[in-house]
C-alpha cells in the first residue's frame, strides 16, 4: 500500500499523523464559519492615524497570549508526569499584587514603577510556583493535591491582597504591556511569541527537554540514570509559577483591575485542554510545545468565535465542549485505527508491537 | 501416571504457518503439534519467533499463511477470545495481574460466579479455591491480597487463572524467569499435574535444564524456521544448543579461556574501597574491595542480600553504616547522583523497572547517564550522540530499526545491551551490574558477558551480580559469598573453583549455623 503512494501522498500522511493537525484544521473551520458569517472577518486592516494592524485575527492572537503562557508552562509539567492546577490562582495573585503596587504608587506614569509592578507579579508567581515544587519533590505529595492547594488558597491570598476589592490603578506603561503596539503589532502578541520561542529554545537546545521526559516516562529510571528529579521537578513548577504570573500581568493590563473572582478562573482548565489537543499525552513524557501553541490558539479562536456568533452565554460551554470532544476523538488512535480498519479491510495492523519479539 | 502422547490425536496442529510484519517475515512456514497430556517445549533464541508462534496460536496475531486445527477442524482466530473459546489458554511472561485484589478475585476476574443479587461473592471465592486446589495450591487463601505474594507465587495464580475455563491447551511464555529453583519445583509440580489431567502444554523458556526437566517434546526454532520436533529424551544438550544458536557456544568457551589467561591477583591498592558498609534490615556491615580490572562476582542465592549490597555500592540505598572511597575519595551517602558523580555505575536488576526507558529512543536511553553527567546546561550535540550510538549499537551488536525507535520495540537482549552501554558511555571507573544477563536469549548472553570481560581489560572495576553461578564463576577473578544478609566469605577464583565450591560454602555456612 504505502509503495504506490507518491510524494504529495506521503507529506499529507505525515501531516495527518502530526499530533495537532486536527487542532490546525479546527482552528481553519472555525474560522470558516466566521467567514462565512461575515466575509471581512479575516480582513485586516492598518489604522491609518498610527499604523498599527486591526482586526479579528490581530484580536484573536492577543487574547492567546495568556493563555499561551501558562500552557507553556503546564506542557512542561505535565511532561513531567504531573499536573499544575494553580495557574488560574497564580494569574489572579500576581495581577492583585501589581495592581496594588500600582495603585498605591505615587508616580502613575512612571516606567520605573509599571518595571517592579511586573517583577513583583513575576515573583509572586516564582514563589507560588516554588510551593508547588516543594510540596512535590520534596514533601512527595501528588501533583494534583498540591497545586490543588494553591488552587484555593490563591484566591484567597489575592482577596487578602486586595481586601476583596477589585483594585484598580492607572499606569500607562503597564497599560501598554497589554494594549500598546510596536511596529505595528500587539505588544502583548510580540512579549509572548518571544516567551515561547525562549522556552523552546531553552528546553530543546540544552538538555532540559529530554530530562523532563526520561523524568515523565520513568521516574525511577530516570533517577537511576543520574537526573536530578527534585531539582528538575523545582524548575519546571517554578517556570510554570513565572509564565502564570506574567499571563497575570497580561490578563490585568488590558483592563488596569483585577477581578478577584474572575481573573485567571478556569483558566487553568483551558491551558490543560491546549496542552492536549497539542497532542502531550497527560501520562507525562513526550511533549510537544508547538502543539501546545496551536492548542492556545484554538482555544482562543473558539472563545472569540463563541462571542462572534452571538451564542448565548449559557450554551457556550456546550459549544466548546463539542468542539474539543470532536477533536480529541479525532486525535485518538483507537478511532484512527477504525477508519483504518474500515477503509483497508483485511490489513493486518499490529497493534502495539511492530517488531516480532 | 504418564499419558502416552502419541496414542492419542493431537489437539493443535498448527501447519506451515506464517506471520509477517510490514516489512518482515517474523515466522516462515512453521509447524507445531501438541498433543493431549504433553508438555511440549518452544526453543530458540529471542528473534527467533516463539513468541509470535505463541501469539497467532492464542489468537493475538493473524497468520498470514498456513493452518490451525483444532481437534482436527480448522479454525481461524480474529481475536485471543476466539482461541479461548477453543479452548487455549495462556500465562504470560509478565504477570497480567492486578496486585491490589484478592488472589480469588484475580482468579475469577471476569468469570464471577453470579447469583440472585449480582456477583456472588462467596461462590466466586469458593470456586477459586477448587482451582487452586485442584493446582496443589490448597494453601493459599483466595481472600488474601495478591500484592502481597512473591512473585513465584503470582505465577502461579496466573496458571490458575489460566485453568479457570479448563483449557484443553495451556501456554507458559517464560514462566520461570524470575523464579528461584525451589519455586520453579513447584511450578513444575503444577504443570505435571495438569498434564496428568491430559492438558497440552506448551512451555516456552530460555532455561535448558528446566525445558529437560519437564517437557516430552522438544520444537526448536531459529530465524522464524523451525528446526525440527525432538523427543527430549533422545535430544543431547550440546545438540540442542547448537541447534538454537550455531556457533555461539564457541565464543562462551573463548570468553571462559580468555578470563582464566588474564587472572592476576589484584596488586596495589583498590580502586573501590567499602569499609562497613551495610543498613539495618537489608544487609549487615560489609567490607569489599574492588582493584582496577577486576571482575568480583557476588555468590549467593536471590535474597542473600546481593542486590542489597550492591544498592549500597552503587550509592543508590543510603548506607546507614560504614564508609566508602573510590580512588582514595570518599563517596557522600546521599542518593545516585553520589555515585555517578564519583563514576559508580549501576545497572539495575530488573531492565524495565529502573532500567531502560521503554517509551524513549534507543539513541535517548544510550546518551541518558552521560547527558545526566554532564547536566542539562551542556547538552551532547547530535553529532556526539550519532557517533556514541554508532560506537554502542556496533560494540554491543544491538540490532534495531533505527536509533530512533523506542527501546520497548527491541528484544530483551538488546534492551539490556542498551543499558550495559548506557553505563559504559559514562566511562565508569567502577560498575555494578545487578543480573545483567536475566531473562535474555543466548546470544545476548554471551554478548553480554564477552562486554564484560572487555570491560574489565579496560581497567573498570566490576562487581558482578547473577542467579547463573555458572557466569559468576566463568567471569570472576574474586566471589564474594553471600548469604542471609551477611558475608560469609571470599574466594579467589581457579582452576579448582566450580559452582559447586560456592553451592558448598553457603550449604557448610548453614551446618556452623546449626
Amino acid at each position: 500500500m504505502t509503495e504506490t503512494q507518491s510524494a504529495p501522498a506521503r507529506t499529507a500522511a505525515r501531516l495527518l499523523r502530526t499530533p495537532y493537525f486536527w487542532g490546525i484544521v479546527a482552528i481553519a473551520l472555525l474560522l470558516l464559519v466566521n467567514v462565512l458569517r461575515d466575509p471581512g472577518y479575516l480582513a485586516i486592516t492598518v489604522n491609518p492615524a498610527n499604523g498599527n494592524l486591526v482586526g479579528n485575527l490581530v484580536d484573536i492572537l492577543r487574547a492567546a497570549a495568556p493563555i499561551l503562557m501558562i500552557a507553556v508552562g503546564m506542557c512542561l509539567v505535565i511532561a513531567t508526569g504531573g499536573i499544575d492546577l494553580s495557574v488560574g490562582s497564580i494569574m489572579v495573585v500576581s495581577g492583585a499584587v501589581a495592581m496594588e503596587f500600582l495603585n498605591a504608587a505615587a508616580a502613575p506614569d512612571s516606567v520605573l514603577a509599571a518595571l517592579a509592578a511586573f517583577l513583583l507579579a513575576v515573583a509572586f508567581g516564582a514563589i507560588l510556583g516554588a510551593v508547588n515544587g516543594i510540596l512535590v519533590s520534596v514533601v512527595g505529595l501528588q501533583p494534583f493535591i498540591s497545586t490543588l492547594v494553591i488552587l484555593l488558597a490563591g484566591r484567597g491570598l489575592a482577596k487578602v491582597i486586595t481586601e476583596g476589592q477589585n483594585t484598580a490603578a492607572s499606569n500607562e506603561p503597564f497599560r501598554w504591556i497589554a494594549n500598546g503596539y510596536l511596529v505595528g503589532l500587539p505588544v502583548v502578541l510580540l512579549f509572548a511569541v518571544l516567551i515561547v520561542i525562549a522556552v523552546g529554545l531553552l528546553v530543546r537546545r540544552s538538555a532540559l527537554g529530554l530530562m523532563i521526559e526520561a523524568i515523565g516516562m520513568d521516574p525511577k529510571a530516570a533517577r537511576l540514570a543520574g537526573i536530578k528529579r527534585r531539582s528538575l521537578l523545582m524548575t519546571v513548577y517554578i517556570a510554570s509559577g513565572i509564565l502564570a504570573g506574567i499571563a497575570g500581568v497580561f490578563a490585568t493590563a488590558s483592563v488596569m483591575t483585577v477581578d478577584v473572582s474572575r481573573t485567571g478562573y478556569q483558566l487553568e482548565l483551558d491551558a490543560i485542554l491546549a496542552v492536549v489537543i497539542g497532542g502531550t499525552s497527560l501520562a507525562g513524557g513526550k511533549f510537544n510545545l508547538g502543539g501546545t501553541v496551536v492548542g492556545a490558539l484554538l482555544i482562543a479562536t473558539l472563545d472569540k468565535t463563541v462571542v462572534f456568533l452571538g451564542i448565548s452565554s449559557s450554551a457556550t460551554p456546550a459549544f466548546k465542549a463539542i468542539v474539543i470532544v470532536v477533536l480529541c476523538l479525532l486525535q485518538s488512535e483507537r478511532v484512527r485505527q477504525l477508519f483504518r480498519q474500515r477503509r483497508a479491510p483485511g490489513t493486518f495492523v499490529p497493534s502495539k508491537e511492530t517488531i516480532p519479539a | 501416571m504418564r499419558m502416552d502422547a502419541a496414542a492419542h490425536d493431537p489437539v493443535v496442529q498448527m501447519l506451515g504457518i506464517s506471520v509477517d510484519f510490514p516489512g518482515t517475515r517474523a515466522l516462515d512456514g512453521v509447524d507445531l503439534t501438541l498433543y493431549p497430556g504433553e508438555v511440549h517445549a518452544l526453543m530458540g533464541e529471542n528473534g527467533a519467533g516463539k513468541s509470535t508462534i505463541v501469539k497467532a496460536l492464542t489468537g493475538a496475531y493473524r497468520v498470514s499463511a498456513g493452518e490451525i486445527r483444532i481437534n482436527g477442524s480448522p479454525v481461524s482466530f480474529t481475536g485471543t477470545a476466539g482461541a479461548e473459546a477453543e479452548g487455549i489458554a495462556a500465562a504470560f511472561q509478565e504477570v497480567d495481574l492486578c496486585g491490589n485484589l484478592s488472589i480469588g478475585e484475580n482468579v475469577m476476574l471476569g468469570r464471577e460466579v453470579r447469583g440472585r443479587w449480582g456477583i456472588s461473592w462467596a461462590a466466586t471465592h469458593r470456586r477459586a479455591s477448587e482451582i487452586l486446589a485442584e493446582l496443589g495450591l490448597a494453601d493459599l487463601d483466595p481472600r488474601a491480597p495478591l500484592g502481597a505474594l512473591a512473585p513465584a507465587i503470582q505465577q502461579l495464580v496466573a496458571i490458575a487463572r489460566a485453568m479457570v475455563v479448563h483449557p484443553k491447551v495451556l501456554v507458559l511464555d517464560e514462566p520461570t524467569s524470575s523464579l528461584e529453583p525451589v519455586e520453579v519445583e513447584r511450578l513444575f509440580r503444577v504443570i505435571r499435574r495438569l498434564r496428568d489431567q491430559g492438558v497440552a502444554i506448551l512451555f516456552v523458556s530460555h532455561f535448558l535444564e528446566q525445558v529437560f526437566a519437564i517437557s516430552d517434546r522438544v520444537t526448536v526454532l531459529r530465524d522464524g524456521r523451525s528446526q525440527g520436533v525432538y523427543p527430549t529424551r533422545d535430544l543431547d544438550r550440546t545438540e540442542l544448543i547448537s541447534l538454537m544458536m550455531g556457533q555461539d557456544i564457541a565464543t562462551l568457551r573463548t570468553i571462559g579461556s580468555q578470563r582464566r589467561a588474564h587472572r592476576v591477583d589484584p596488586r596495589g591498592a583498590p580502586l573501590f574501597r567499602a569499609q562497613g558498609v551495610g543498613r539495618r534490615g537489608e544487609i549487615e556491615p560489609t567490607d569489599l574491595d574492588l582493584h582496577r580490572g577486576e571482575v568480583v562476582g557476588l555468590g549467593g542465592l536471590r535474597g542473600s542480600g546481593r542486590s542489597e549490597l550492591a544498592l549500597l555500592v552503587a550509592g543508590v540505598m543510603r548506607r546507614d553504616s560504614g564508609s566508602m572511597s573510590v580512588a582514595g575519595k570518599q563517596v557522600g551517602a546521599a542518593g545516585p547522583g553520589a555515585g555517578t558523580r564519583s563514576r559508580v555505575a549501576f545497572a539495575s536488576e530488573d531492565r524495565r523497572d529502573g532500567g531502560v526507558i521503554g517509551e524513549l529512543s534507543l539513541q535517548d536511553n544510550l546518551i541518558l547517564a552521560l547527558q545526566a553527567q554532564r547536566g542539562w546546561a551542556r547538552p551532547i550535540s547530535r553529532d556526539e550522540r550519532d557517533a556514541v550510538v554508532e560506537h554502542f549499537m556496533a560494540a554491543f551488536n544491538i540490532t534495531a530499526p533505527s536509533p530512533a525507535t523506542p527501546v520497548r520495540y527491541l528484544s530483551g537482549g538488546n534492551q539490556q545491551k542498551v543499558l550495559l552501554a548506557r553505563w559504559l558511555a559514562t566511562r565508569p571507573r567502577v560498575m555494578v551490574l545487578d543480573e545483567p544477563t536475566r531473562g535474555v536469549d543466548m546470544a545476548s548472553k554471551v554478548e553480554i558477558q564477552a562486554r564484560v570481560a572487555e570491560m574489565a581489560m579496560e581497567g573498570v572495576a566490576v562487581l558482578f551480580i547473577s542467579s547463573e553461578l555458572e557466569e559468576v564463576v566463568r567471569l570472576s577473578d574474586r566471589i564474594v559469598v553471600l548469604k542471609d544478609r551477611r558475608k560469609i566469605g571470599e574466594v579467589s577464583n581457579g582452576p579448582g573453583v566450580t559452582v559447586d565450591t560456592i553451592i558448598e560454602m553457603i550449604a557448610a555456612d548453614n551446618e556452623l549455623d546449626d
